[in-house]
C-alpha cells in the first residue's frame, strides 16, 4: 500500500486553556486531588508563618525608643531601635568614630573599581582589575592601618563589624581563585613533587573543620614560634581563611577540568600551545564557566564562614552584633531576636547578590555556546 | 631551494616501537615520507594507526626508535616537539574545535598566541582558508551552531592557518553523517592536488584510489604491506590485506 500525501495538514494554533496562566495552575499546582491538597497545604502553612513574622516584626513591633524601656514591655514584637542605635557600630567595629571616614573612603572606591569589574560592558577591564587587584588593597590597608600622611595608627583590634567581614571574605575569594586553580593543576600535574605537595596540601586543609584552623593559628602557631614573634590575629585569620577557601576552590576547580574532553587538550597541543597557554586560552575558560556555580557557592561558604572568627576573638558582624546583646541599655527579651533578624538580613543581601550575579554571568557565557 | 634540503624527507621512522603498558602497540615501523607525498593509512581498529600518526606530533610517545620529522628529531626535547608542532598540522575524527571561541577566533588563536602574528593579518588569513573550505559566511558562529561536515571542514583550515608542511588525518569522516563525508572529502582532494604532504588514516577508499601514492595496511601494531593504490587494490599481496580489503569492500 503506497500512500502520497496530496495536501498540506493545517498549521492551527493551541488549543484554548492548554497555555496561559489558567492551564499552568491546573497542570502545575492542582493536577490530582492530592497534590491540590498539597499545594493548598504549603500554601497554609505560608500564610500562617508569614503572618506570624508581619506581627512580630511590624505589628507589634517598638520602631522608635531611646532604650530598652519600650521593648521590654511584654507582648512586645521586634526591637528595631537597638538596630537602628547599633547600626554604625555594626559596619565599622570599634573603629575610633572620627576616623571613620578612611573607612568610608575604602567602601567608596571598593564599590565603584568591584562595579566597574561586575559590569561586562565596562571597557577598561585590565586598568580596572590592575586597581582592583593590586593597586586597591594597598590604599585600603594604609587607609586602615594609619601610619603615613599623618593619620594615625588604628590597630587591627579595633577594626570590627561588617567591615571586617568584607576584609576576610573579599581577601580570601580574590585569593582563593588563582591559588584554587594553581592547586587543581598541580593536582593534575606528572610532576609527582608537585602533584604530592597539592593533594597533602587540599586534604590536609580539607581534612581539618575552619574552626580547628583558626585555633591553630591564633593559640597554637605562637607556642612553635620564638618569644616575641606573634603575627597579627587579624593576618593569620586572613591567612587561614584564604588556606582554607583555596583548597575547596581547588576542589571544584578540578570538577570543571574533569569536564573538559581529552580532545580539547590534543587539539590545543596539536596547534603548538605551550601548557600554559592551552590552559589559559582553551581549559580554564571551559573548565570555569562549568563550575561557576561551585565557585560562587565556595564564595558565600566563606563569607559565611568569616562569622566563626569571632571565637579567636576577632569582632566580625556577628561577633559584634552578639558584643550589643550584653548593652544594659538595651537589654530586653527581644533584643536578641531583632538582633539576629537584621543579622541574617545582611548576609542574606551578600550571599543572595553573588548567586544572582553568577547566574547573570552564567546566562550571559551560555549565548550562542550550545555544544 | 637547494637540493639537499628537498631531498630531507618529511617525515621518517626508523624501527619505531611503542608500548602501553605491556600492550606492544606499535612493533618496529619503518616509514619514509617523501615532501608532497600523499600517504593514506588503513586497517583494522586496534590496528596501531591512529597511533602511529599520533607519534608523528608527540600526542603519543615512542619508546624506541626514531622518529624524525622535516629534518627535526622528536626526542624528550620540549623545543623539537613545538617545532615539529608548528610544522605539522592535525585533523581529529571529533573535529575536537574549541566550543567557547567563534569559527575565526579557533582559526587565529594558534597564529597569534604561537606564531605572533597580529591579529589582523591572522584574520585575514583565517578568512582566506576558510573561503577555501567554503564556508566564509560561518566566521562569527559559535562551532556548537555548525553540522558536523562543516565542523571538520573548519578543523582542517585551522590547522592550514598555521601554514604547516605537513597535515596528518586521523579518521576524519568517521564521526560524520553520510551526507557530510562528501565535502570533507572535496577540502582533502582540494589540499592534495594543491601538493600538500599527508598522512591520511581513513577507510575511505575512493579517496585513497583518487589522491594517494602510497597506501599502508596495518594490522596488529604492524605495517603489513605497503603499495601503490592500484596495487594494492586490484592485487593484494598479503593474505591479511586481502582479507581486510574483503570486508570492507563488500
Amino acid at each position: 500500500m503506497a500512500y502520497v500525501r496530496d495536501s498540506e495538514a493545517p498549521r492551527l494554533s493551541a488549543p484554548i486553556g492548554s497555555i496561559g496562566a489558567y492551564a499552568w495552575a491546573k497542570d502545575k499546582l492542582f493536577p490530582t486531588p492530592l497534590s491540590a491538597l498539597g499545594t493548598l497545604a504549603i500554601a497554609g502553612l505560608f500564610l500562617i508563618i508569614g503572618w506570624n513574622l508581619l506581627d512580630w516584626a511590624g505589628i507589634r513591633a517598638v520602631w522608635s525608643a531611646p532604650d530598652r524601656e519600650l521593648c521590654a514591655v511584654d507582648g512586645t514584637g521586634a526591637c528595631w531601635p537597638f538596630v537602628f542605635a547599633k547600626f554604625h557600630q555594626w559596619i565599622y567595629g570599634l573603629y575610633p568614630f572620627e576616623q571613620r571616614w578612611r573607612v568610608n573612603i575604602v567602601y567608596v572606591l571598593g564599590i565603584i573599581s568591584l562595579a566597574g569589574l561586575l559590569i561586562p560592558s565596562q571597557p577598561a577591564k585590565n586598568w580596572n582589575a590592575l586597581f582592583f587587584f593590586v593597586i586597591y588593597p594597598i590604599i585600603a590597608f594604609f587607609l586602615f592601618y594609619g601610619g603615613i600622611f599623618g593619620l594615625p595608627v588604628v590597630e587591627t583590634d579595633y577594626w570590627g563589624g561588617l567591615t571586617l567581614t568584607l576584609i576576610i571574605a573579599v581577601t580570601g575569594i580574590v585569593t582563593s581563585v588563582p591559588l584554587g586553580i594553581l592547586l587543581a593543576l598541580g593536582r593534575q600535574s606528572t610532576m609527582p613533587v608537585v602533584k604530592t605537595l597539592s593533594v597533602v596540601f587540599i586534604e590536609g586543609v580539607r581534612g581539618v573543620p575552619f574552626i580547628t584552623v583558626l585555633f591553630m593559628a591564633s593559640v597554637m602557631f605562637p607556642l612553635f614560634m620564638p618569644p616575641g614573634v606573634n603575627p597579627d590575629k587579624l593576618l593569620k585569620a586572613i591567612i587561614g581563611g584564604s588556606m582554607f577557601a583555596s583548597a575547596y576552590m581547588a576542589e571544584v576547580v578540578r570538577g570543571g577540568l574533569q569536564a573538559i574532553p581529552k580532545g580539547q587538550y590534543e587539539a590545543a597541543q596539536a596547534l603548538g600551545l605551550s601548557y600554559w597557554k592551552m590552559m589559559r586560552l582553551i581549559v580554564m575558560p571551559q573548565a570555569l564557566k562549568i563550575v561557576i556555580p561551585g565557585i560562587v557557592n565556595s564564595f558565600i561558604s566563606l563569607f559565611q564562614d568569616t562569622s566563626l572568627v569571632t571565637i579567636i576573638g576577632l569582632y566580625d558582624l556577628l561577633g559584634i552584633v552578639q558584643a550589643g546583646f550584653n548593652d544594659a541599655k538595651w537589654k530586653s527579651p527581644q533584643t536578641g531576636n531583632t538582633g539576629y533578624l537584621a543579622l541574617a538580613v545582611i548576609y542574606f543581601i551578600f550571599c543572595f547578590s553573588m548567586s544572582r550575579y553568577s547566574q547573570y554571568i552564567e546566562s550571559r557565557t551560555n549565548r550562542g555556546l550550545k555544544r | 631551494m637547494t637540493k639537499t634540503e628537498k631531498d630531507i624527507p618529511a617525515v621518517e621512522l626508523n624501527h619505531v616501537n611503542k608500548w602501553y603498558g605491556q600492550f606492544h602497540v606499535l612493533r618496529d615501523i619503518n616509514l619514509n615520507v617523501a615532501k608532497g607525498e600523499r600517504i593514506v593509512i588503513c586497517g583494522p581498529s586496534g590496528s596501531g594507526k591512529s597511533t602511529l600518526i599520533r607519534c608523528i606530533n608527540r600526542l603519543e610517545e615512542h619508546q624506541q626508535g626514531d622518529i624524525v620529522v622535516d629534518g627535526i628529531p622528536l626526542t624528550g626535547n620540549l623545543k623539537n616537539i613545538d617545532d615539529v608542532r608548528r610544522e605539522v598540522g592535525m585533523v581529529f575524527q571529533h573535529f575536537n574545535l574549541f566550543p567557547h571561541l567563534t569559527i575565526l577566533e579557533n582559526l587565529t588563536l594558534a597564529p597569534i598566541w604561537v606564531r605572533k602574528t597580529p591579529k589582523a593579518v591572522a584574520e585575514a588569513n583565517a578568512m582566506k582558508y576558510l573561503t577555501r573550505v567554503k564556508i566564509p559566511e560561518q566566521a562569527n558562529k559559535y562551532p556548537g551552531q555548525l553540522s558536523g561536515g562543516q565542523q571538520q571542514r573548519v578543523a582542517i583550515a585551522r590547522a592550514l592557518c598555521m601554514n604547516p608542511k605537513i597535515m596528518l588525518f586521523d579518521e576524519p569522516t568517521s564521526a560524520l553523517d553520510p551526507e557530510m563525508i562528501k565535502e570533507v572529502l572535496e577540502v582533502m582532494v582540494d589540499l592534495a592536488e594543491g601538493g600538500m604532504t599527508m598522512l591520511c588514516v581513513t577507510h575511505e577508499m575512493a579517496f585513497a584510489r583518487q589522491v594517494a601514492d602510497r597506501v599502508i595496511f596495518m594490522d596488529e601494531g604492524q605495517i603489513v604491506e605497503e603499495n601503490s593504490p592500484k596495487e594494492f587494490f586490484t592485487n593484494p599481496q598479503s593474505p591479511r590485506t586481502r582479507k581486510f580489503l574483503e570486508q570492507i569492500l563488500h
